[in-house]
C-alpha cells in the first residue's frame, strides 16, 4: 500500500485552497450587508439576493439562458444519436471524415465561432435573434453529445441486438427495446452536458446575442465589464448553487470523471 | 536449519483477519505451493513475504535475519506478479535490466546478462519488442526472466500461469520445474489450481480462510488429506454422510443411511482404524478412481446414470446404496458402460477415508 | 461475396447533423475567410477588393506581434504551470483513500461545470484594488498601498491556472487510472527506491495524459476570452480579446476576421502536429 507522506497532503491542502478560494470568495461578498464590495464582517444579509429581483434583466437573461440550453441540447441529442449509431456500428465512405467534421468544432475556438456567426447572421437578417443564437449554440454543443453517444454505442454489444432479432423483433423494436435502453446512460449525460456547456457559453454569445437576447454569461459579463458590485456576487452565487446541483446528478449517474476526459 | 521462515504470521484488514498465525519454514531449493480457494490469503501471505503489505503480527526470517520490517526494495526477493506488472514503456530487454541497473550494474554488462536471461526463458528474438507486442505466454516469461536475472535467494510466483491457454499452461508448469530445479533458487507459487500444485511442488500448503489447513508432499496431500476440505480441494473424491456405530479394536464400523431412492436398507462398513464413538456423524471420503467396477461383482451393485468418455479413461455416474457417486474407470479399449446398465463397485479398504466431521 | 448497392442508411442517419452543419458551420467559416481578404474603409466600409493586406498587417505590425506574443507566452506559462501543480494534484487524488478520492475528485473537477465568468469574478475580487490581497497585505504590515493584480499578465496566468488545471489533472488522472499498480511493486521489489518508482515507472506511464493535458491547456489558453477581458482588459489585450475590439468597437471586421483564421490555423496546426508526435511516440507502448 503507497501511502502519501505529509508534503504529499500539505500540497493536496493548498491545491484544493486554490481551487475553491475563489468561489468561496464570490459566496462570502453576497451575504455583505454593506453597499459596496466587502466582506460580510459585521452580519450576513440577504439584500443582495433580494436585489437580484429588483433587476428583472438578470432574470430574464437566466430565462433566456435556460430556454436557449434546454432546446439546443435537445436539438443537439436528436443529431447525434443517429449519427453516432451510423458511425459507430457501420463502415461506409466518408465515414471517418463525417465524424471529424461533426467533432470540429471542439477545435475551434469559441471566438472564431463567434466572428462567423456575426458576419453570418448579419448578412442574412438573422442578427440578434434567438433562432440565430440557438443553432449557434446547436452547432457548439453537438460535438459534446456525439462523443458520449458515440462512446456508448461503442460498446454496445452487437450480440444483443442480433439475439433480440433471432428471437422474433422486428427492426424497431430492437431499436426501442434493446439499443436505445443500452445508450440511453450516454445519451443522457451527453444531454445534461451539451445543456451546462450552453448555458455557461460566454464567448461565441457575447458577438451573436443582441439586448433582447443576452444570456445569463452575457448579462454578467456586461455588467462585470461596467462594474464589479456584490449584485454580481450573488447572481454568481445563485449560479454555484445550482451548478452544483447538476454536479452531483451528473456525478451519480455517470461520473464526473468519465464527462470530461478528452473534454475541450 | 531451514531457509525462510514464517512465524505466526498475522494479517488483519480492520476486523477482517485475512491470514492467520501462518507458521511456515521452507527449505532452501525448497519448491512450496499455497494453494486454496479465492480469497483465502494467498496473496496477502505473498505480499507479506515480498514486503509489499506489513503484517500486523508475527514475523519473516530469510536466512536466519529477520526481515519483518525491511523495505521490498531491500529484500532482493523475485516476484512475478499475477498481472505480470511488465513495465509497458520498457523493452522486454530494458524489463529485465531494470533490476539490475538498480544494483548499480554497469550498462554492457547488463544489457548482456538481460539477454542470456531472455535467452534462458526462449525470448531470445524478442529482446526489442515492448510488451504490447507480445502475447500473455512471452510476457509471462519476461516477467519471470525479470524476477530471476537478478538471482533472488526466494522467487515468489502469483499465479504466474492463470492468464495462459490450458495447453500453454502445461507445458509452462514443466518449464518453470525444470528451470527451478537447475537454478535451484526456493519458490513459492501461489496457485488456486490443485492440478498445478501436485504437479510442480516439494510441499504444498492448503489455505482456507486464511488458515493452513495442511501441509504436505503432494502424495500424502492426496492420498491422506486431515480433512474433508482438503480431500475436497485436493484432487475429486466422493464424500459421504455416516454415522458411527459401536466396534470392536482396531476397527471402525459405520453406517451410511439408506437413500430413499437408491437403498431400501441400511449399509454397514467395517474400515480399519481406531473405534468410535457411537452416534458420531461422520464423512467418509472414496476418491473416484479407487473403485473397482465390474460386470459380475463382487461388491454393491449400481446402475449407471450417466457415462462420459474423457480420453484416457471413463467418468460414471451412479447410484449406489451410499447415493451417488463419481466413479473413473480407465480406458482399457474396450467400451465402457451405458447409462442403464447395472454393475457391481468395490474397493480396496484402504481407499475410505473417514473424517470424524460433517461434511 | 457480391457486390451489394452501397446502403443508404449510415448516410440518412448522419445527414440532418451533416446538413445542418454544412450550412450552419461550413458557409459561415468560409464567409469569415473570405471576409479577411477584403480591405477595409473606415469611412465607406468593407471594399469589393480581394487582398492579403489584412494578414500582411497582423503579421508585420509590432502591435500585433506584441499581442501574438504575450498570448502564446501567456499559454505556454499557464501550461507549465498547469503541469507543475496538476500533475502531483492527480498523482495524489489517485492515492487518497476512497470516500476522500471521490469527494475531492469532484471539488477539482466540479468548476469546470460552473461559468468561467463567475470564478473569474471571484479573482477579480481578490485582484481588485480594494480586494483582499490589499487586505491581507496591509495585514501583514505592507502598508496600506492598494496592491492590484487588476490589468496585470500575472493576475491573468493565475486566473487562467485556475480556469483551466482541472483539464490537465482529469487528463493525467486518467492515464493514472491505467496503469498497473503492480507494475509500481514490480520495481519496488526489484530494489527501485520510492523516488525512483515515481521517476522511472510511474511517470513515463502518464506522460500521454501530461502531454495531452497541456495541448488542452495551451489551445485554451491561447484562444481564452473572457478571463483575460475581466482581468486583463483593455491594458493586457490577447488575440481573443483584440478581434473582440476591432469587431465591436472599431468594426474593422476584415482584420478582426483574418485575426480570428490566424488564430484558428494556428490552433489546428498546434493539436495536429502535437497529436501526430504523441501518437509516433506512444504507439508502439500504449493502447
Ligand atoms: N486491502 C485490503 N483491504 C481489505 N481486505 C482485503 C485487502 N486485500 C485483501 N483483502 C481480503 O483478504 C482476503 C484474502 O485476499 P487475497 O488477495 O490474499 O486472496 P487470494 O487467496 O490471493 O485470492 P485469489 O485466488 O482470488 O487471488 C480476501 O477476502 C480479500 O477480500
Ligand atoms: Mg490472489
Amino acid at each position: 500500500m503507497r501511502r502519501l507522506g505529509p508534503i504529499a497532503l500539505c500540497f493536496h491542502a493548498l491545491f484544493v485552497a486554490f481551487i475553491l478560494a475563489p468561489l468561496l470568495m464570490v459566496v462570502a461578498v453576497s451575504f455583505t450587508d454593506k453597499g459596496y464590495l466587502s466582506l460580510p464582517t459585521d452580519g450576513l444579509s440577504l439584500r443582495w439576493f433580494r436585489a437580484i429581483l429588483d433587476n428583472p434583466d438578470f432574470i430574464d437573461a437566466f430565462w433566456v439562458s435556460v430556454w436557449l440550453a434546454l432546446v439546443s441540447a435537445t436539438i443537439a441529442v436528436i443529431i447525434a444519436v443517429p449519427a453516432s449509431l451510423a458511425i459507430a456500428r457501420k463502415k461506409f465512405p466518408g465515414r471517418e471524415v463525417i465524424a471529424a467534421f461533426l467533432l470540429s468544432p471542439l477545435m475551434i475556438p469559441h471566438l472564431v465561432l463567434g466572428v462567423a456567426f456575426l458576419q453570418f447572421y448579419s448578412k442574412i437578417g438573422l442578427g440578434g435573434s434567438f433562432y440565430g443564437l440557438l443553432a449557434a449554440h446547436v452547432i457548439l454543443i453537438t460535438p459534446y453529445a456525439l462523443r458520449l453517444a458515440l462512446a456508448s454505442a461503442t460498446g454496445l454489444p452487437r450480440e444483443a441486438e442480433d439475439a433480440a432479432l433471432t428471437l422474433g423483433a422486428s427492426r424497431f423494436t430492437v431499436f426501442r427495446r434493446i439499443t436505445l435502453p443500452l445508450i440511453l446512460p450516454g445519451v443522457a449525460g451527453g444531454w445534461l452536458l451539451s445543456f451546462i456547456t450552453s448555458f455557461d457559453e460566454l464567448t461565441m454569445s457575447v458577438f451573436v446575442a443582441s439586448p433582447a437576447t443576452q444570456t445569463l454569461p452575457v448579462r454578467m459579463y456586461h455588467h462585470i465589464t461596467q462594474t464589479i458590485d456584490p449584485l454580481i456576487a450573488s447572481v454568481s452565487t445563485v449560479l454555484i448553487v445550482l451548478t452544483f446541483g447538476v454536479m452531483l446528478i451528473l456525478d451519480r449517474f455517470y461520473g464526473l470523471d468519465k464527462i470530461f476526459v478528452g473534454k475541450g | 536449519m531451514s531457509f525462510l521462515t514464517l512465524e505466526s504470521l498475522n494479517k488483519e484488514f480492520g476486523d477482517f483477519t485475512a491470514v492467520r498465525d501462518m507458521n511456515l519454514t521452507i527449505e532452501q531449493g525448497e519448491f512450496i505451493s499455497l494453494l486454496g480457494p479465492s480469497g483465502c490469503g494467498k496473496t496477502t501471505t505473498l505480499q507479506m513475504i515480498a514486503g509489499l503489505l506489513p503484517p500486523t503480527r508475527g514475523k519473516i526470517l530469510l536466512d536466519g535475519k529477520d526481515i519483518t520490517k525491511t523495505p521490498p526494495n531491500k529484500r532482493g526477493l523475485g516476484i512475478v506478479f499475477q498481472s505480470y506488472a511488465l513495465f509497458p514503456h520498457m523493452t522486454a530487454t530494458e524489463n529485465v535490466a531494470f533490476g539490475l541497473e538498480m544494483r548499480g550494474v554497469a550498462k554492457v554488462e547488463r544489457m548482456d546478462r538481460a539477454r542470456v536471461a531472455l535467452d534462458q526463458v526462449k525470448l531470445g528474438q524478442f529482446a526489442h519488442r515492448y510488451p504490447k507486442e507480445m502475447s500473455g505466454g512471452q510476457r509471462q516469461r519476461v516477467a519471470l526472466a525479470r524476477a530471476l536475472v537478478i538471482e533472488p535467494p526466494v522467487l515468489l510466483l502469483d499465479e504466474p500461469l492463470s492468464n495462459l491457454d490450458a495447453k500453454l499452461r502445461e507445458e509452462m508448469r514443466i518449464e518453470l520445474r525444470l528451470l527451478q530445479q537447475d537454478i535451484g533458487v526456493t519458490t513459492i507459487l501461489v496457485t488456486h489450481d490443485q492440478e498445478e500444485a501436485l504437479s510442480m511442488s516439494d510441499r504444498i500448503v492448503v489455505m482456507k480462510d486464511g488458515d493452513m489447513a495442511q501441509i504436505a508432499a503432494p502424495l500424502d496431500l492426496y492420498e491422506r488429506p486431515l480433512n474433508t476440505f482438503v480431500s475436497d480441494f485436493v484432487g475429486k473424491t466422493n464424500l459421504i454422510k455416516a454415522r458411527a456405530a459401536a466396534g470392536s479394536q482396531g476397527q471402525s464400523v459405520v453406517i451410511v443411511d439408506g437413500h430413499a431412492d437408491t437403498l431400501t436398507q441400511n449399509l454397514t462398513l467395517a474400515l480399519p482404524g481406531e473405534a468410535l464413538i457411537e452416534g458420531e456423524s461422520v464423512t467418509l471420503s472414496i476418491r473416484p478412481e479407487k473403485f473397482l467396477m465390474s460386470k459380475e461383482g463382487p461388491g454393491h451393485k449400481v446402475e449407471v446414470q450417466a457415462s462420459i468418455f474423457m480420453g484416457a479413461s471413463w467418468l460414471y455416474r451412479v447410484n449406489s446404496p451410499m447415493g451417488e457417486l463419481f466413479v473413473t474407470q480407465p480406458n482399457t479399449g474396450a467400451a465402457g458402460y451405458a447409462k442403464g446398465d447395472t454393475a457391481y463397485l468395490s474397493w480396496p479398504d484402504d481407499a475410505v477415508m473417514l473424517f470424524s466431521e460433517a461434511a | 461475396m457480391s457486390a451489394k448497392a452501397l446502403d443508404k442508411t449510415p448516410f440518412l442517419m448522419t445527414a440532418p447533423g451533416v446538413i445542418f452543419f454544412i450550412m450552419l458551420l461550413g458557409v459561415p467559416m468560409l464567409m469569415t475567410f473570405l471576409l479577411s481578404l477584403h480591405s477595409y474603409d473606415f469611412t465607406t466600409g468593407i471594399q469589393p477588393d480581394w487582398t492579403i493586406s489584412n494578414y500582411i498587417e497582423v503579421l508585420g505590425d509590432p502591435y500585433f506581434h506584441k499581442i501574438f506574443g504575450r498570448t502564446f507566452g501567456l499559454a505556454l506559462l499557464v501550461t507549465v504551470i498547469c503541469v507543475l501543480i496538476g500533475v502531483p494534484e492527480a498523482y495524489v487524488l489517485a492515492h487518497l483513500p476512497n470516500p476522500w478520492r471521490s469527494v475531492f475528485l469532484l471539488v477539482v473537477l466540479g468548476p469546470l461545470l460552473i461559468s468561467v465568468v463567475v470564478r473569474t469574478l471571484g479573482w477579480a475580487l481578490f485582484f481588485g484594488g480594494k480586494g483582499v490581497l490589499t487586505m491581507i497585505a496591509s495585514g501583514l504590515g505592507f502598508g496600506e498601498e492598494p496592491v492590484s493584480l487588476m490589468f496585470t499578465f500575472t493576475g491573468m496566468t493565475i486566473a487562467l491556472v485556475h480556469v483551466l488545471v482541472p483539464f490537465m489533472v482529469i487528463s493525467v488522472w486518467a492515464s493514472l487510472q491505467k496503469i498497473d499498480p503492480q507494475s509500481e511493486d514490480a520495481a519496488l521489489t526489484l530494489g527501485a527506491s520510492k523516488l525512483t518508482v515515481l521517476y522511472r515507472i510511474t511517470l513515463p506511464q502518464v506522460m500521454p495524459g501530461i502531454l495531452s493535458g497541456s495541448i488542452i491547456v495551451f489551445a485554451l489558453t491561447a484562444s481564452a476570452f473572457a478571463t483575460p477581458a475581466i482581468i486583463g482588459g483593455r491594458r493586457m489585450k490577447v488575440v481573443a480579446t483584440a478581434a473582440y475590439d476591432e469587431y465591436l468597437s472599431t468594426l474593422n471586421w476584415p482584420l478582426g476576421a483574418a485575426i480570428a483564421v490566424i488564430l484558428l490555423v494556428v490552433n489546428i496546426v498546434i493539436i495536429v502536429s502535437y497529436n501526430k508526435l504523441v501518437e509516433r511516440r506512444f504507439a508502439k507502448v500504449f493502447e
